[in-house]
């Protein structure tokens, strides 16, 4: 396959950056998108030019490492699937491909694609968790959980914090994300404890970030690669709501 | 081969007497540090996996101080996310008759009888601590409909002891400990060092202080010191530069440590996991597992005839299966192995895999695949059934392959996913540099020479959250604390080291991609000492890896500069390290004159064609000794005696 690529290329956070462009003849179809761009960055280097730099770890969709802009998508328009996932099958022949590293304020460029999510781990550290001790707690089995609750927090519990929802939003939102982690911890009987100071802890965490709010857009579902439904963000509107009346009165 | 062998054997430390008492009476033993005077010692944890998280959370819980690095953006992506299976725990709640004892022996016995017996027991009673500690934590492992929570069996066991979340556990347990981790983290008890890669240990008056470390985003070169070091940093799969491991899992921490005298232990105990995507042509950067689950209800098979198999010629990867008749096909796992069938431990599985395609029966690029069919399965469980358990796996196939697995058999070959060799640890999970202490897949404790299913995880947080938090009080209590200072000759010396060596491999200017080497390097490594090592390929790889290296030193390009980021400067570096520590990884493998698990010499096995074990001579664990550059390791033997198991050929049939 032929293919050329509009990358771009930002030496650092204060760089302008700019496009530059890369043409290849020699791409295989089964080939994944990532390695096609080693096969570009492993001629750069040869040659003693600066590799593009992406990131990228576990090439299985569930690091969350991986992730650009691929014509104007997170992880390219193949639903469901990570950067490193998407194979040179889905693009034809003589195909141009326009990469650009997340654009959103809360998740400034470092270099090239590579850009900093480290305001989703402060998301988690305001209370992304159960506060217990290691070996504080009961038989596992004590606490039974029907199948269907199990599920649904399951479901929630998928995301891989890759930031795809951040940067296909208008708004630059982190509400998914935030929203998932709550829905997993505030819809488990073992959540229950802190589940208001859990969601008014996070949500302030979040709004303290350069994020915006969600203006139901569904982008953000529509990109995530595991499929994280809407109903997180209400789940979160509504505790986060519930929160300012059982936080005020306590 | 002659080595020179040291002449004292190495002590486990582990307590004498009665096993199903030993942890519980050594934790009795055991010196404890004062609550009030715990905040006085720093300990730094190295990786930000199973074993570093759950280390660093449950050692800040305990008051310590934690300074815990990861080379990720973020803790929470540590390679043991891409677990998929499960994990085990002798929970009995099948009531299928499981017990403490037979997830030991079973773990005894699937490590083909070179695992010490005392970190097993030990690593069997606390599995159900484990499964506790992740419930408590939201792990949503799966439920049935009573809410209780669900099992199923995994490959070895004859009994259903696997925990799991769909196939995302390794995921879900990750997720878990790295909440407990950041709790610690924003309550100011542990400091944590994302994009940070340690680059050497430092040893003052024979103990383990401190690391040099290199910040991957400003390039800045660091020291930290503190009263212990802990690595949990993973495990080599990627010295075969193809594996189930992330791009980023290096041997570089554990290399370093043992640079600085920490003992290498059984470095040819690896492990080939049976059912991974085959390799789809010569650009292939790593390889992906499917979980070993999928052997539950998939068949194994290949064509019998080899006209219905690989075409070089042609490129054509096999007849079309579905067109195949049953007495095409030949199911020689069923046929060799009836009692366990499709479910035979892994390192059995893939050389069977191996076998068939060595006959000329593989069925995918390079003759190199076998079938995974779930045509049956399909049948008897609906679509939708087999879609409920293997759903998000037959999606990861289909996305990365083209091809269905609902209506054509999956293409799967072995590929290097674990390495049960490590750094040498004794019962405490203390190296014998004194203060450095090794968890989870970086040290060699409890798998012998082949792990089973859904024990990695099990081992990674029984080391974190249960072990080390007892067993590093006891080291604290007796050296107290002391002052932590970098301002040193031995912190100088080991940064302008770190420095000098970046310095050398930005100032090659040859015109070979870092890439490149370590491609060669794997290839290499995977041809002679993968699933099948002989004499003669072991000796020949020997020979080449001092060249190669050479070339490396003198051939490769490492552009741009040592500030800011630099992704080609953080690869060469591993690299270098992958090349120096492949020679102890085949010098181990040649040394080791039987076959046991992971580790077969096609010189010793049965005429079966089984692994024949030869316990009269080598019921020992090899720890090496690093001696120099240009000077052969030294042996260290760890003598193995079996009190419980009685040891016998691993029959399967």
């Amino acid at each position: 396959m032929k293919i050329t690529l509009n990358v771009w290329r930002q030496n650092g956070p204060n760089d302008k950056g700019r496009f530059e462009t890369y043409v290849r003849t020699d791409v295989s179809e089964h080939m994944s998108f990532l390695e096609m761009l080693d096969v570009v960055n492993d001629d750069l280097e040869s040659q003693g030019k600066e590799p593009i730099v992406f990131e990228h770890d576990c090439r299985e969709g569930i690091c969350g490492a991986c992730g650009f802009m691929i014509n104007g998508v997170p992880h390219g328009h193949r639903a469901r699937t990570t950067t490193c996932q998407l194979h040179m099958r889905e693009f034809k022949d003589g195909a141009e491909i326009t990469i650009e590293p997340f654009r959103a304020k809360g998740f400034p460029v470092v270099k090239d694609l590579m850009v900093d999510r480290s305001a989703f781990d402060r998301i988690i550290q305001a209370g992304g968790y159960i506060s217990i001790r290691t070996g504080s707690t009961v038989d596992a089995n004590a606490t039974p959980i029907g199948k269907e609750i199990a599920d649904q927090a399951f479901d929630a519990a998928t995301c891989i914090g890759c930031g795809a929802c951040v940067a296909s939003c208008p708004n630059a939102a982190a509400m998914l994300f935030t929203g998932a982690k709550l829905s997993h911890l505030n819809l488990m009987p073992q959540g229950q404890p802190e589940r208001y100071q859990r969601t008014q802890d996070m949500v302030t965490a979040m709004d303290a970030e350069d994020f915006g709010h969600c203006s139901n857009f569904g982008e953000c579902t529509v990109v995530c690669p595991k499929g994280i439904s809407l109903d997180v963000i209400a789940q979160m509107n509504r505790d986060h709501l519930r929160a300012q009346w059982k936080l005020r009165s306590s | 081969m002659q080595v020179q062998v040291a002449d004292t054997p190495l002590q486990s430390n582990a307590p004498t007497g009665d096993i199903r008492t030993a942890w519980d009476r050594h934790r009795f033993d055991i010196k404890v540090v004062n609550p009030a005077n715990k905040r006085k010692y720093t300990v730094i944890v190295v990786g930000s996996g199973l074993a570093g998280a759950s280390a660093a959370a449950t050692l800040a819980e305990l008051g310590y101080n934690v300074l815990c690095f990861c080379f990720q953006d973020s803790p929470r992506r540590a390679h043991s996310i891409a677990a998929q299976g499960g994990i085990n725990a002798a929970k009995n709640y099948q009531n299928d008759g499981d017990s403490i004892w037979r997830l030991f022996y079973d773990t005894v016995k699937g490590g083909d009888y070179r695992a010490r017996e005392s970190n097993v027991y030990r690593l069997a009673q606390v599995s159900v601590n484990i499964i506790d500690q992740a419930v408590g934590q939201g792990v949503p492992f799966a439920r049935e409909y009573g809410g209780m929570l669900a099992n199923r069996s995994f490959g070895g066991a004859l009994v259903s002891r696997t925990f799991y979340a769909r196939g995302q556990t390794g995921q879900q347990l990750l997720l878990g400990a790295y909440q407990a981790l950041s709790r610690q983290i924003a309550d100011g008890n542990v400091t944590m060092f994302p994009r940070t890669e340690m680059l050497d240990l430092v040893i003052q008056d024979g103990h383990a202080r401190g690391i040099v470390t290199r910040n991957l985003m400003s390039g800045k070169l660091e020291s930290y010191c503190a009263d212990a070091v802990v690595l949990g940093s993973g495990g080599y799969s990627n010295v075969f530069y193809l594996s189930t491991n992330a791009m980023g899992c290096n041997v570089t921490a554990a290399w370093r440590a043992a640079k600085r005298g920490a003992y290498f232990a059984n470095p040819c105990y690896t492990q080939i996991h049976p059912t991974c995507i085959p390799v789809g042509g010569s650009y292939q950067s790593k390889l992906t597992l499917m979980s070993e689950s999928l052997r539950n209800d998939g068949r194994v098979w290949v064509p019998k005839d080899p006209k219905h198999c690989w075409d070089e010629g042609s490129g054509r990867l096999g007849a079309d299966p579905t067109t195949l008749g049953t007495e095409q096909r030949d199911y020689y796992l069923e046929r060799r192995y009836p009692t366990f069938g499709n479910l035979v431990p892994r390192d059995v599985a893939s050389r069977a895999a191996k076998m068939a395609c060595d006959e000329g029966k593989g069925v995918a690029f390079g003759g190199r695949g076998v079938y995974l069919d779930f045509a049956e399965a399909v049948g008897r469980l609906g679509k939708d059934g087999v879609a409920e358990r293997y759903g998000n796996l037959f999606e990861m196939y289909q996305r990365i392959t083209g091809d269905d697995p609902y209506s054509t058999p999956m293409r799967i070959y072995p590929a290097p996913h674990y390495t049960m060799g490590g750094l040498w640890v004794d019962y405490n999970l203390q190296s014998n540099v004194p203060g450095l202490f090794v968890i989870g897949e970086a040290n060699f404790s409890d798998h012998g020479s082949n792990r089973l299913g859904a024990s990695a995880l099990m081992q990674g947080l029984a080391d974190g959250y249960f072990v080390l938090p007892y067993t590093i009080g006891h080291y604290l209590a007796q050296v107290g604390a002391r002052p932590k200072s970098t301002e040193s000759s031995d912190f100088k010396a080991a940064e302008d080291a770190a420095e000098g060596r970046i310095k050398k491999l930005l100032g090659m200017s040859g015109t070979k991609s870092v890439d490149s080497f370590h491609r060669e390097l794997g290839l290499k490594v995977w041809e002679h000492c993968g699933m099948a090592r002989t004499r003669e390929g072991l000796t020949e790889l020997l020979g080449e890896i001092p060249k190669l290296r050479e070339r490396f030193w003198s051939e490769v390009n490492v552009p741009g500069n040592d500030r800011g980021v630099n992704q080609s400067l953080e690869r060469a570096g591993r690299v270098a390290d992958f090349l120096e520590f492949a020679e102890v990884l085949a010098l181990d493998a040649l040394t080791r004159e039987e076959s046991c698990g992971g580790h077969f010499r096609v010189e010793h096995q049965t005429e079966g064609g089984e692994a024949k074990r030869n316990d009269e001579d080598f019921s020992f664990v090899s720890a090496w000794e690093y001696t120099g550059e240009d000077s052969q390791p030294v042996l260290h033997k760890e003598p193995l005696d079996f009190e419980y198991v009685k040891l016998t050929q691993r029959s399967y049939k």
